[in-house]
């Protein structure tokens, strides 16, 4: 076992305590049943299961949790959390674990990162989401033009799919704005990544 | 007075944090104390000795010991005295272990602290009066709540041991959730065949009194002296004459009245007999589903009954009883486990509970010990158990383990196999606890012998797949992978909860309950029998999960401290009780209203009233001292004197 994880030197407990201060969970409530794996719809794209996430977080092992996809792939739908007999907020780590990588400038999947920052330019702009633009920007950012392309048509059929972006009242995008550049400056004073 | 003053060292755990010698020092200044040293350990046998040979050598009459709490050793050290030639009530003790050592580190502040305990100790003392205790008749009755496996057990330990019973149920038979188990873990024995027999004794004890169908309805009195109204309810069939021939449920045409002891598998009829082997095997009138009580036409079971024993005019009867001591056997129900969407929250008729399950598996039950799914009457092949549904969930207020669902899945997943030999069992756990005698090795047979699947993880969703299946949906945490199981009968090992209605038994008892209705024992490791109130004893679920071994074990022991208050004919009181100064008492009866005990009664001296304490009954609470407007009832070793000598001498300190 040349490759077992040597627990006494990888252990971070300061990071097993990040994550419960940020998350505001006490991971060290987690018992392992596995209800958040049973639950997980995106489970089957992880590289790590959420329990082992989770088990991760409880250990200490900050590179291998930071560096995993399943935290990416987190579709954020709170099944987990909801799930969960020791109440954990599990999707909330999850978040928090995203957020730590960020900083850290560990994104292992980076076209989650990309689409996100092109949905969230769209709402900076214009207040609200913005489906095309969040589409063309991502395309750009990923070069990845083709996909999902198939599903405009019937989305547009729809009116799924708005060619304009939605208007807000009373110059409510630029209030969304300026709590955009408020977030900006407060990251820009501590020194990480927004 | 002389008062000899000794401070613990308690090895390390009061020495460690405390400056022993110094607060020694330091009491050989307060007012009478003739006599103050440390000693390692009080209460061993040379620190006893130690504080005899102290009272004759400085011919002491009064003690402070200061160590741990009173509820640990004050019994102990009163008992020292008394062996010297004190009264036990000369005796005064000073908490600074619990009180100082175990709660700071800062020797200085625990040593002044102590030595401050020890003063206030010194000034009660030196106000105290020896008391003596009264003596008084027992009644040697017990009452035992519950006819489950506990309370059949303690019944009848109690009636060999020469001791009246007076067992009351609230269901229409006794044998509780025992008897609606088909077979029992690790020996898969019948468990109507080792029950039955217990049952039986029941009713043919010459000792024993059943009241089935009854509630304890009030408790009065203390131990010794209990008084019980019990109310039997309405049965609308008259017991004596009822002979359990069954004609009645044959012809009863409410055919679909919901099967409480077949945990609503299957119906039965509104006159009915929950099972071939009920004690007492009477009939009983479902009166919400009878069509005679409801609609005040049929009268089919009158006409039939061959004794006449049918009485739709029956009314619920209180019964008093008199006993010396109590047994609560209560038990358990299970928790409702439609709180769960996952499983399918109640909706499909093949997801059923372990309970359930023992009664399609028991030849008695309404499948006649076929098993065949609810839904369509067919036998399932595949069967998912899906363990902790409702057992170690913080997130709905069960974080306990329930104790026994390993075991009985292990063993319905054996039975399952025996039953159907070419089905399937799966069974999702979290984890396996199979701590008690042969336990392990059952449920590795389970596996091994068997062939039963263990998965270990949870399931996220049930779901019928339209072709008469349930879909089970759930992972593999060993494997790390989602897993899908095509089942035809899904199995939850659903989790146990205090028996409803418990806090209200508990304020009737006068005992205490925890945050989850279990009744609180007096101590977890070394009383796990007695309650705070003496004379209540428990036994069986109602304490804490437990399986039947341990059941049994417990209503064993309960009939041993009942069988051990009785071994004495006369019971001393605690002389710590409230007494009424008559110059002083308005009669204005503010204390006769608060008595939670009933204490204190109204009496008539040279033409007027005045109040009076029942020495026996008063359990020394302190609620009507504090109660009277004039200071006319003191209560005997917490006297207004007593208790403002020591407030004066903590305000000097």
């Amino acid at each position: 076992m040349n490759d077992a994880i040597e627990l006494s030197r990888m252990r971070d407990t300061d990071f097993t305590a990040a994550v419960d201060a940020q998350s505001g969970q006490r991971i060290s409530t987690c018992y392992q049943c596995g209800n958040c794996t049973a639950g997980c719809p995106a489970g089957f794209v992880y590289d790590l299961q959420v329990n082992q996430v989770m088990r991760g977080v409880q250990l200490g092992l900050k590179n291998k949790v930071l560096n995993s996809r399943s935290i990416w792939m987190c579709l954020s739908c709170s099944t987990c959390s909801q799930r969960c007999p020791n109440n954990i907020d599990v999707a909330g780590v999850m978040e928090t674990l995203r957020h730590m990588a960020r900083k850290e400038g560990i994104v292992t999947v980076p076209k989650v990162d990309k689409f996100w920052t092109s949905f969230l330019a769209t709402v900076r702009k214009y207040g609200r989401t913005y489906e095309i633009g969040t589409m063309v920007l991502y395309m750009l950012r990923s070069m990845r033009v083709f996909t999902d392309v198939d599903l405009a048509p019937a989305a547009l059929a729809k009116g799924k799919l708005g060619l304009k972006p939605h208007k807000m009242p009373e110059e409510g995008a630029e209030a969304v704005g300026r709590i955009f550049k408020r977030y900006q400056e407060r990251a820009n004073r501590q020194g990480v990544r927004a | 007075m002389r008062i000899g003053v000794f401070i613990c060292h308690c090895g390390s755990n009061i020495a460690g944090t405390v400056d022993c010698a110094k607060v020694a020092e330091n009491a050989r200044m307060f007012p009478d104390v003739v006599l103050a040293k440390d000693i390692m350990y009080t209460c061993a046998e040379p620190g006893q000795a130690a504080i005899e040979a102290a009272i004759h050598e400085h011919k002491l009459d009064g003690v402070v010991v200061a160590s741990c709490s009173p509820r640990i050793h004050e019994p102990t050290f009163r008992r020292t005295v008394e062996r010297a030639g004190l009264n036990r009530y000369m005796f005064e003790m000073a908490n600074i272990r619990e009180h100082v050592s175990w709660i700071g580190k800062d020797k200085e502040a625990n040593t002044n602290k102590a030595t401050e305990l020890v003063q206030i100790a010194v000034a009660k003392l030196r106000n105290d009066k020896p008391l003596k205790a009264k003596s008084f008749d027992v009644n040697k009755r017990v009452l035992i709540i519950g006819a489950g496996v506990a309370g059949i057990q303690a019944a009848l330990d109690c009636a060999e041991g020469g001791i009246q019973v007076v067992l009351v149920e609230r269901e229409a038979t006794i044998g509780g959730k025992m008897a609606k188990l088909d077979k029992t873990f690790p020996t898969v024995d019948c468990s109507a065949c080792i029950l039955g027999p217990k049952m039986v004794d029941v009713a043919q004890h010459p000792n024993i009194t059943l009241y089935a169908k009854s509630e304890v309805e009030d408790i009065s009195g203390y131990v010794g002296n209990f008084s019980i109204k019990i109310r039997k309810r309405a049965t609308y069939v008259d017991w004596d004459k009822c002979t359990g021939c069954g004609a009645c449920t044959e012809k009863c045409p409410a055919k679909k009245t919901p099967d409480t002891f077949n945990e609503l598998v299957g119906p039965t009829t509104a006159i009915n007999i929950a099972f071939p082997q009920a004690i007492p095997k009477k009939a009983v009138i479902n009166p919400e589903h009878c069509r005679q009580l409801t609609k005040g036409k049929c009268g089919v079971c009158a006409k039939v009954c061959p004794t006449g024993a049918i009485n739709y005019e029956q009314q619920d009867e209180i019964i008093t009883e008199e006993v010396g001591c109590i047994v609560a056997a209560t038990g358990y129900d299970l928790m409702d486990w439609t709180v769960y969407e996952e499983y399918g929250g109640g909706r499909y008729p093949d997801v059923v509970t372990s309970l359930q399950y023992e009664r399609l598996l028991s030849a008695s039950g309404p499948t006649e010990g076929h098993i065949k799914r609810p839904s369509d009457g067919k036998e399932p092949k595949n069967i998912v158990f899906i363990q902790c549904v409702g057992s170690r969930d913080r997130s709905i207020g069960r974080p306990y383990c329930s104790g026994f669902c390993c075991m009985y899945t292990a063993k319905q997943a054996i039975l399952t196999k025996d039953h159907i030999p070419d089905s399937k069992s799966y069974v999702f756990y979290m984890d396996i606890r199979a701590n008690g005698k042969i336990y392990d090795e059952f449920t590795r047979r389970a596996m091994e012998e068997y062939g039963t699947e263990y998965i270990r993880g949870r399931v996220s969703k049930i779901y019928p797949d339209g072709e008469g299946h349930l879909i089970v949906r759930g992972v593999d945490t060993l494997l790390g992978e989602g897993v899908e199981i095509k089942a035809d009968l899904v199995v939850l090992a659903v989790g146990v909860e205090a028996a409803k209605g418990s806090p209200k038994l508990a304020e009737k008892l006068r005992i205490s309950y925890d945050s989850y209705g279990f009744f609180l024992e007096s101590h977890v490791k070394l009383k796990p029998v007695e309650t705070n109130t003496a004379g209540v004893y428990l036994a069986g679920v109602c304490q804490g999960v437990k399986d039947i071994p341990a059941s049994v074990a417990q209503g064993s022991a309960a009939a041993a401290k009942v069988l051990g208050l009785f071994s004495k004919d006369k019971l001393e009181n605690d002389p710590q009780i409230a007494s009424v100064d008559m110059k002083r008492c308005v009669d204005c009866g503010k204390c006769i209203r608060c008595c939670p005990f009933g204490a204190i009664k109204e009496v008539e001296f040279r033409g007027k009233m005045y109040a009076q304490v029942i020495e026996t009954v008063c359990q020394g609470c302190g609620l009507c001292t504090s109660t009277c407007p004039q200071g006319a009832i003191q209560l005997s070793h917490a006297t207004d004197n007593q208790i403002l000598a020591e407030v004066n001498t903590l305000c000097q300190c």
